[in-house]
């Protein structure tokens, strides 16, 4: 019976096989001559080729476009309608009197940009830090319900941008849920997202609370990495609970909080969608930051010049800065990975 | 024998297929895609049905209608058209700033006199400088920027509207009052638009151009009325709420504060008749009242929006025509309850809401006492270039990020930047 049965198997693979063989043989057909002229050692570049076509089409060519577009001016959109080249662009973002007062700047709204991603940046990112590590270490004891939470901080990450704008646009907004509940409590109403003291502060905590999962979920990890003798060994010698956070924890999470801390300033530096349908930048341009200003004046302009050119050379600033995060991720994960080789 | 059966049979279906696909293609009707945004189904159902009815008696046209949120009008379609893409027609309010992509359809119309007869002053608007023959489309409707004010409240309140000739400060002044006397949280909510600010800056004397016609935004009119709505935002008379939930010259309205009676005096336009007819309905009595004074005169800004040509063709004209034919724009401005951009066209108005019918009699009776300025600002190739650094600057005096003072000056040179940038120099 278990013959017969093995037999029936085989037989229906065998039919199922056929069109993959056929296939598979079809494609020899191709690279049975490519890999002649080519050689062996070579052929993986070919199996790469599509991938770097597509790279190559949708991220190397519109990079080099972004590029020359810095180095052009005028309102036309393409090339050989613009004036190039100039640098035209790159001297009005940084004609500046003093850099430290926007006021002085012949391109405001890009220096506001500036200081106002720096300052969200260094809020945003140093409180991430601290909530993810509060959050990974209580949910890494032995709590009740522990998965339910894990899977609760982690929620947030999933919704798109605009519904966690939008979620919390009806929650803070003067009219909102927040402000129906101070108001019953016979508070004021406060105006979160038009108060320019406060809009940033608004800002500020909904993107944590929108990724603070993902970054509490790395260090989860981390902790989850540190050998627990490390900690039985502390408490055999009698180690406060603060010490060992201090001495062990803290310590051994660093190439971990060190990863959170890059990638998380690169998600903050590139901040747009939450804050634009938060805020749409205001009240003034308290909470508009850089990637606002480019798409504002590049393609938002309602009527105005679409300054694509100044639109480029600003975003090529911001490359500029993301390029500087990313080597620094890319020299700290390849050191933490060759101290590991050398553990 | 049946090989050859086979090959002939093969053959045969082979060249009815291709001629079935030739004449298919021969025979395949004109796809003529417009590109619409309207203010919700007020709109876009009518105008759904008439291009309906048009695609119908017409099978050699297919119109396709894309309906759009007003900023892909405002910030899509311009990238669109500059790439040489677009579609044939579409809805535009920036009617001055896209003329380059305009085309000119006077071969393919069947009465080109017709659109001079009825659109004569708005094709001026469309054509480029130096241009008066070119048809490049029509206007759908006219607008006139003007207040709204909750008559309920005043009533509630015991304080009598103001007619006309009642200046800027004293609409405020009964605003206030109306407001303190009901509780309501917000005397005056103006759209943030640097349009809705221009027709009051004109009432007090700005002139947005020199003596030889170049744009000059910020002389003594402007510096007036800014002054005032800073002012009015400082006391609290308008809610710092609405201007600084958005940033730079965004376009926001405050409807939802007016549709829920928290909203004394509204600055707004004409275009607000049908919506308000919708969703504020006998909740309260709402009326347009006349464009209050300043100095130099009593007027609104005028505006609207024209369906425009991009392609030129024989499908593109008859779907103009059509659309354009007193039959189909009356039909259509009755059920939207617009004021006309049509000069000559009885409007059988598809209500029986005594505030869209007073309304729609104000702000058409405003149209004779709009300024010269006021037009000449609207026809103005770069206006949007002076409207969107009004509010932008202000906007951010409002909040505290810069004085007046800078503002004036940031606006002046706002304008300046945009326009060499545009034309080099």
């Amino acid at each position: 019976m278990e013959n017969i049965r093995n037999q029936t198997k085989n037989f229906f693979l065998r039919i199922l096989n056929i069109p993959f063989a056929f296939l598979m043989h079809a494609i020899d057909l191709i690279m049975w001559p490519i890999q002649k002229i080519i050689g062996v050692r070579n052929m993986p570049y070919i199996f790469l080729l599509p991938n770097l076509i597509f790279f190559g089409l949708f991220v190397i060519i519109p990079l080099v476009a972004n590029f020359f577009f810095s180095l052009s001016s005028g309102d036309e959109l393409l090339f050989a309608e613009r004036e190039l080249p100039t640098t035209k662009q790159y001297d009005q973002l940084f004609d500046c009197e003093s850099y430290l007062n926007p006021n002085t700047c012949t391109e405001d709204f890009f220096w506001r940009g500036v200081y106002n991603t720096i300052f969200f940046v260094v809020f945003q990112v140093g409180l991430m830090i601290f909530f993810s590590v509060l959050t990974a270490v209580i949910l890494n004891k032995k709590i009740i319900g522990r998965g339910f939470f894990r899977s609760v901080f982690f929620f947030p990450v999933l919704l798109s941008p605009v519904v966690v704008g939008l979620i919390w646009q009806w929650i803070l907004l003067k009219n909102g849920a927040f402000n129906a509940i101070i108001e019953s409590y016979g508070g004021d109403k406060v105006s979160f997202l038009t108060d320019p003291s406060w809009a940033m502060a608004s800002v500020i905590f909904v993107s944590i609370w929108a990724h603070m999962g993902f970054y509490t979920l790395i260090v989860l990890a981390g902790l989850q990495a540190i050998p627990p003798n490390l900690y039985e060994a502390a408490e055999m010698d009698g180690t406060s609970r603060e010490r060992i956070f201090f001495r062990i924890t803290l310590p051994l999470l660093m190439p971990n909080l060190l990863v959170v801390f890059i990638l998380a300033s690169i998600k903050g530096v590139q901040t747009f969608d939450e804050i634009y349908v938060l805020t749409g930048g205001g009240p003034g341009t308290s909470t508009s930051l850089i990637v606002q200003y480019i798409f504002t004046t590049g393609f938002a302009s309602s009527g105005s010049v679409q300054n694509f050119g100044l639109a480029a050379a600003a975003s090529m600033v911001l490359g500029v800065v993301l390029l500087f995060l990313t080597l620094m991720q890319l020299y700290f994960s390849r050191n933490k990975e060759s101290k590991h080789q050398e553990i | 024998m049946n090989f050859k059966f086979i090959f002939k049979a093969i053959s045969v279906a082979l060249v009815s297929f291709s001629l079935t696909l030739i004449s298919a293609v021969s025979f395949a009707a004109t796809d003529v895609r417009i590109m619409w945004y309207g203010d919700g189904d007020k709109e876009n159902v009518p105008i759904a049905a008439q291009i309906d009815e048009f695609n119908a008696a017409n099978p050699d046209i297919n119109v396709i209608l894309d309906i759009v949120p007003y900023d892909a009008i405002m910030n899509t379609l311009p990238i669109q058209l500059a790439a040489g893409e677009g579609p044939d027609i579409a809805r535009v309010t920036d009617l001055g700033g896209l003329n380059k992509y305009y085309a000119d359809i006077t071969p393919y119309v069947a009465d080109p006199s017709y659109y001079e007869k009825s659109f004569g002053p708005f094709l001026n608007w469309y054509r480029k400088p130096g241009d008066s023959t070119s048809i490049h489309g029509f206007h759908s409707t006219m607008t006139v920027t003007g207040p709204y004010v909750n008559k309920t409240l005043f009533e509630q309140a015991g304080v009598d509207l103001l007619g006309p000739g009642a200046t800027w400060e004293e609409w405020a002044a009964v605003s206030i009052e109306v407001a303190e006397k009901t509780g309501t949280p917000i005397p005056m909510a103006w759209d943030r638009s640097g349009h809705r600010v221009s027709g009051p800056a004109i009432s007090m004397g700005a002139k947005y151009f020199d003596s030889s016609g170049d744009p000059k935004l910020v002389d003594d009119g402007l510096k007036a009325m800014t002054q005032m709505l800073y002012d009015w935002h400082q006391a609290g008379t308008m809610s710092k709420d609405l201007w600084g939930s958005v940033s730079g010259s965004k376009y926001h309205a405050p409807n939802d504060w007016w549709n829920a009676a928290e909203v004394v005096f509204m600055m707004s336009g004409s275009w607000q008749i049908g919506r308000f007819a919708n969703e504020v309905g006998d909740d309260f009595d709402w009326w347009a009242v006349p464009a209050p004074c300043g100095p130099a005169a009593c007027t609104g800004m005028p505006g609207g929006n024209a369906l425009l040509a991009f392609n030129a063709n024989p499908a593109v004209g008859k779907v103009m025509d059509y659309l354009s034919s007193k039959e189909q724009l009356s039909s259509f401005i009755g059920q939207v309850l617009a004021i006309p951009g049509h000069l000559d066209l009885q409007v059988d108005y598809q209500t029986d809401d005594p505030n869209a019918k007073h309304a729609l009699n104000t702000f058409a009776g405003a149209v004779p006492t709009i300024d010269q300025v006021a037009f000449d600002l609207q026809a103005h190739v770069d206006n949007r270039i002076m409207f969107n650094a009004i509010i932008s600057r202000l906007g951010q005096a409002i909040v505290g990020e810069m004085t007046m003072d800078e503002a004036w000056e940031r606006m002046d040179e706002d304008v300046e930047k945009q326009l060499k940038e545009k034309y080099g120099g």
